[in-house]
Formats: C-alpha cells, structure tokens, sequence
C-alpha cells in the first residue's frame, strides 16, 4: 500500500487531458441559460442521475467519470446523492412507464435553475425501446430536455466533452 | 443424487418429445404429468433453470446436476392456468408472477399471487396474451408482506437511490440497527424486451439481446446467438466461436475489477476503486481497440462475430494480461491485509449453502457458497472443452467470499485469454469478419446457456420457417439471486446493505426485461 501512495506522489496524475467542450453541444445549449442562472451557478454543477429503464450500459460509461484517469470533479462536476442538491438530471434509458413517475417526481424535487441532459440514444430517441407498451419513448415527451449525448452508451470522453459544454454555457462569463 | 429417477427417466414416463428442439429434449407434459413432475420435484434435487410463458402454455427448464442432464417440459393451458412450481422450487415464484403479468397465466397454489412486473403503469394488462386487457381503473398500492413485532420500524428505499445505480424498490424493516426482513420490488426498469423481440428477424432480435444488461452485453449476446443457432443447426465458423470466448472473458474481467474495487469503496476504501477503475479502463480500451467498442456490444451476432481481431490485437491482449498480472496481485494483497476491511467483509452478508442450492443461484452467488456450478463446464460449451481453467469454489457464503470467487475469476480468466490468443484459429480466407449467414427457410427451437460474469443466462428462442422470432425468453442470473439478497441482509446492519448488495450486484434491467 505505501509503495502505491510513493508511486502516485511522484509519478504524477494518471489524469487525461479534458477533450473540448462539444460543439453541438454548445449550440444545442446557445441561448438556454440566463444571466441571473449563470451568475448563481458559477462553475459548478451538481449531478444527479435517473436511470429511467437503461440496460446499464450508460451507468457503466457514467461510472467511469469518476475514475482518475476521466476525473470529472476536477471541473467541478459532482455526482449528487439528492435531487435536492442538483443543478442538472442526467436521465438514462427509453422512459420505462413503470419509472416515469419517479423521473417525474425526482425532477420536481430539483430545485431551480436546473437542467435536463438526456444521456444515450434511448433518452434521446427511445432507441429500439420506442413503440413498445412499456416504454414512453424519449425523455422529452416527459419533460424538458436542455442537452442531449447520443451514443449507446456515449463514451466518457464524449460525456466529458457535453458537460463541459453545460458548464460553459452555465459559468457566469 | 443416488437412488433418485433420473430426469430423462420421468419425462419419458410422463411426457412426449416435441420434435425440432435443440440441443437438450423437450417433452409436452399433460396436466396429470405436470403434477407428478411437482412431485417428483419435491424429492428430488433437479435445478430449476427457467420458467417462462406463452399465450396458452407454459415452459419450464431443468438440470439434474449430478449428470449434467438438461430438459425444458411444456403444459398447454387452454384455459390459462397451471399448477404452481414455487411450493416445490420458490425460485419459480417471481417467474410464475412475470408470467402471469405478461401473459395472464395464473399459477395455482402459488406461495405468492401478487403481483410483479406489472406497475398499473402500462396502460394495459397481460400485454403479451392474446387478449390484452384494459387496466385496472384506480389501481391501488403494491401491498408489501406484512411484518409485526415491537419495536420495528421500515426504510424504503428507491427506487431512484442515492448512486449511479439501477432503480428498484427495497423496503427494509430494522430493530435499530439490524435489519429484521428486507423485501425488493424490481420491474421498474422493465422495457418490453420479449415483446418487442417478437416479430423481429433474428439479426435484428439480437440488437435487443445486446441490450438485456449492458454490462453482459457480450454474455447475453453470446446465449441468443448460440440460441438461435441450436434452432437452425447452423455451425459457426471455429473462429468466431474463439473471438466470442475472448469477448466473454474480457466482459467477465471488466466487471470483477470494477465490483472489487466497489465492494471495498462501500466499505470506505475507496483507494481500491480508485485503482481497480484504472485497470477496468484498461481493458475497456483494449476491447475498444480490438472489437470497436468499449463494452463489445453488438460483436457477437447470430451466426458468429461481426467483427475480426486487428492484425495487432493479438499483442495488445498480451500486453494487457502482462500488465494486470503484474497490478493486479499487490491490490489483492492489500485487500487480504487491511483488518480494518476484512473486519467489513468477513462473515457480512452470510447465504448459506442450502439456500443457493434450493434457489440454484450461479455464478460468485452460487459458488461462494459451495455450489460448484459453472455453464462452461456443464453443460459445457466450445472453445472451453479444449482449455484449461479452474472454477473457484468457497463455503463461507459472505462478502469476502464473494469478492474471493471474483478475485481469482479474473486470474483464470486471465490465463484463459491467454490461451485462447495462442491457439485462436486463422482467418478464414475470403471473410472479413467470421460468420455465416442464417439461411431462411428453416425454423425451429432452441435453448443455450451461457455463463456470464454474474452467473449463469438462459436463452430459449423459437423461430419460424422465416427466421422471424416468435418467442424468446432472456433468463438472466439475477432471477435466482436476488431472492438470496433479501436472506443475505438479515440479521446485518443497515449500513453494510452497498456492501451485500455490491457484493451480490444482481442486474435491474436483466431482471425485470
């Protein structure tokens, strides 16, 4: 154990440089974020995710932020226990109907300035789910949705790359 | 066991053999048969290994696991309803219940009517049956098992919780600090799968098979792919089948490395998560490197692979298996010597042997509780007859045991892509990826097991003479294991309940499709 603490003091991060902030992210968000919002917010987002019927596979990729080598906090991006204490929903999966109420109630209990980011191609699309009788398909026909990261699942660098744009566009300027 | 009828025995007495079911038998069972199987079952110490439905009947499936024997048995229901299995194996009792939610069988002398999948959420009931019902008009709450007793008072839990993590409902009941019953209620994650593999040709079918639990994408993919192939007699190429086995191991690697490392994070370690999501990034990109993607998901397909081995992925694996043999060993020997972890882990979380055997739980469930049970043993499957692996098997039956199996899962699976690049057949001249196409025209049933990191799947897969599934059903470990989570918790604090449960790590969306 000591010799793995000696190694990470002098071997220095095993941190990865952050990918820039996504460009259709930037657009998507243009214009979505006031003043007032982003005086408040500063450069800090607190995180709360919501599986609404994902196969897991996008909680795997959103795991992984958190490890060294993606780091997420280091921006100042935190994953949040509460909704009570988030800026933002990072919402994964198709909107099972069985979990619509939950996603809908754990939205109501984020206090605002809050913002939806829809995670994966099933919160965007409804994926191959859409059209079923268990599903409702993308999360915008739940609620509002600010932000959206395709992919399935989106890979770290590309969900760095759309929080990045988040916070951007949220940090006063 | 000795001195019981063996399984072919009883079917063949009480049963007939349906034709076109591959690779195991299938006997059709009339009601009377159905009751001596019940019976036989109640002496008898046959695993239960899946029950599912269809509009007017219902499947189950068996192995006597002394010799290894596999069979499914059929009843026809005209009128919807069959005599429960749960009195004799409870593990049918949450399968009986998704059952009933989705097709309207009803399971006679259940030891549990209620409901499972079906939130009232729908909009429908029995969606899959041939008459769909309108919903029950103001549906009232899902009646929990009532607990009495002095001084007792309940948590509920979910089913958004406090971590990344998957929704589902746990309703603990404490005495201060222990916890005196803990029931689940999962299906909020239920998507529909078999109902929308329905009417899909196999190709597309499997996109959704890839999608049962993304972190068995290559697992779940693998027991569709072989499902359907056992249906069709179609016969992979032999390098296909190798490339599946190394995706297999480096899905089973992936996830073992990144559980360890939470199972120690929820015991306030979370230097080890810190190192073991290092290494589990490792051979993200190692797969993402060889296969195009990071969890191989959608790599194995019907009729083979859709994707070949980079001429250098031979070498990156080697590098990979180099380097976690030379990380990984200093991270389990800081684990075996931290008391103050040991102290979380050891004897946390206790399922006893008798329970995983009357549950037939696989996987690090299974076997950290005594039960030697691994599919690519038996019933086997290739390219592991031809490789050399051990199966780690402890009696402790508590979390330390579990992250034991798990640790010395990946040293096998280790040595096991080891071999499997060694001896990985040539490509064969003319494809560029290894597969052959499903031809049309045939039809037919089929069934596979397949073990994935957390235990062992059941795929049963019926196709028509277009190659269009018509019925499918995905049995993922989860169904027998979590029933073991609720036993697992009894008796322990509060607190350790991320630790029993990460120890466990039973899937949502696989669970509740």
């Amino acid at each position: 154990m000591l010799k793995h603490i000696l190694t990470s003091l002098t071997g220095g991060p095993v941190t990865e440089a952050a990918p820039a902030p996504s460009d259709p992210a930037l657009a998507e968000l243009a214009g979505k974020l006031d003043k007032a919002a982003k005086a408040r917010l500063g450069r800090s987002l607190s995180i709360r995710e919501v599986d609404a019927g994902s196969c897991n596979g996008c909680e795997l990729e959103i795991h992984a932020l958190n490890n060294p080598i993606y780091d997420l906090e280091r921006f100042g991006i935190r994953f949040v226990a509460s909704p009570r204490h988030a800026d933002v929903l990072l919402v994964t999966g198709p909107v099972a109907r069985n979990m619509r109420e939950a996603l809908v109630r754990t939205w109501e209990a984020t206090p605002g300035p809050k913002w939806l980011v829809a995670c994966g191609d099933c919160a965007v699309s409804g994926g191959l789910f859409a059209g079923g009788y268990a599903c409702v398909g993308p999360v915008e026909e739940v609620l509002p949705v600010d932000l959206r990261i395709p992919g399935c699942p989106p890979r770290p660098t590309d969900l760095l790359a759309g929080l990045l744009a988040l916070l951007e566009t949220s940090a006063a300027r | 066991m000795y001195g019981e009828e063996p399984l072919f025995g009883l079917l063949n007495r009480i049963g007939t053999p349906v034709e076109g079911h591959r690779p195991w038998p299938r006997y059709r069972l009339g009601r009377d048969g159905w009751l001596r199987l019940i019976e036989g079952l109640a002496g008898n110490g046959w695993s239960l290994l899946g029950l599912w439905g269809e509009p007017k009947a219902v499947h189950a499936a068996f192995r006597e696991d002394f010799s290894g024997d596999v069979a499914v048995v059929s009843l026809d229901c005209p009128q919807g309803r069959f005599p429960s299995l749960s009195t004799v194996r409870p593990a049918a009792n949450r399968l009986e219940r998704a059952a009933h939610d989705l097709y309207g069988l009803v399971a006679e002398r259940t030891t549990d009517p209620r409901p499972w999948l079906d939130h009232d959420a729908w909009g429908v009931r029995r969606p899959l049956s041939e008459q769909p019902a309108a919903p029950v008009p103001n549906p009232g709450p899902y009646t929990f098992l009532p607990v009495e007793g002095e001084g007792l008072h309940q948590i509920p839990v979910g089913p958004v919780h406090a971590g990344i993590i998957e929704p589902g409902h746990f309703r603990f009941t404490a005495n201060g600090e222990t916890v005196v019953r803990l029931e689940e209620r999962l299906g909020y994650v239920h998507r529909g799968v078999e109902g929308l593999m329905q009417g899909r040709p196999a190709a597309e079918a499997a996109k959704l098979a890839a999608r049962i639990s993304g972190d068995s994408t290559v697992a779940h993919s693998l027991a569709f792919a072989r499902a359907v192939e056992a249906a069709l007699g179609v016969e992979v190429p032999a390098r296909a089948v190798w490339l599946r086995a190394l995706m297999a191991e480096m899905e089973r690697i992936a996830n073992h490395l990144g559980d360890i490392g939470a199972i120690c994070n929820d015991a306030a370690f979370a230097f080890m998560l810190a190192q073991t999501s290092q290494l589990r990034e490792r051979v993200l990109r190692t797969a993402d490197a060889c296969f195009g993607h990071r969890l191989m998901m959608d790599r194995v397909i019907p009729g083979g692979v859709a994707t070949d081995l980079p001429e250098r992925g031979a070498g990156l694996l080697l590098e990979l298996v180099a380097e976690l043999r030379k990380r990984f060993p200093p991270l389990v020997a800081i684990y075996d010597g931290k008391a103050s972890l040991q102290d979380r882990t050891v004897t946390t979380g206790f399922v006893s042997a008798e329970l995983v055997t009357r549950f037939g739980a696989g996987g690090h469930v299974g076997r950290a509780s005594g039960r030697d049970q691994d599919a690519r043993r038996s019933p086997g499957y290739a390219p592991y007859d031809g490789l050399t692996f051990e199966v780690p098997v402890l009696t402790e039956g508590d979390v330390n045991a579990r992250v034991w199996v798990r640790i010395r899962e990946v040293e096998q699976s280790l040595s096991l892509i080891e071999q499997i690049v060694a001896r990985l057949p040539a490509v064969s001249r003319g494809l560029d990826h290894p597969s052959v196409a499903l031809e049309a025209g045939r039809g037919g049933e089929g069934m596979a097991l397949v073990e994935s990191f957390r235990g062992e799947i059941l795929t049963w897969v019926r196709l028509d003479g277009e190659g269009v599934v018509t019925r499918c059903h995905p049995r993922d470990p989860s169904w027998f294991q979590w029933p073991l989570l609720e036993a697992a918790i009894g008796g322990n604090i509060v607190a350790d309940f991320p630790l029993c449960n990460k120890s466990f790590n039973c899937s949502y969306a696989g669970h509740d499709l």
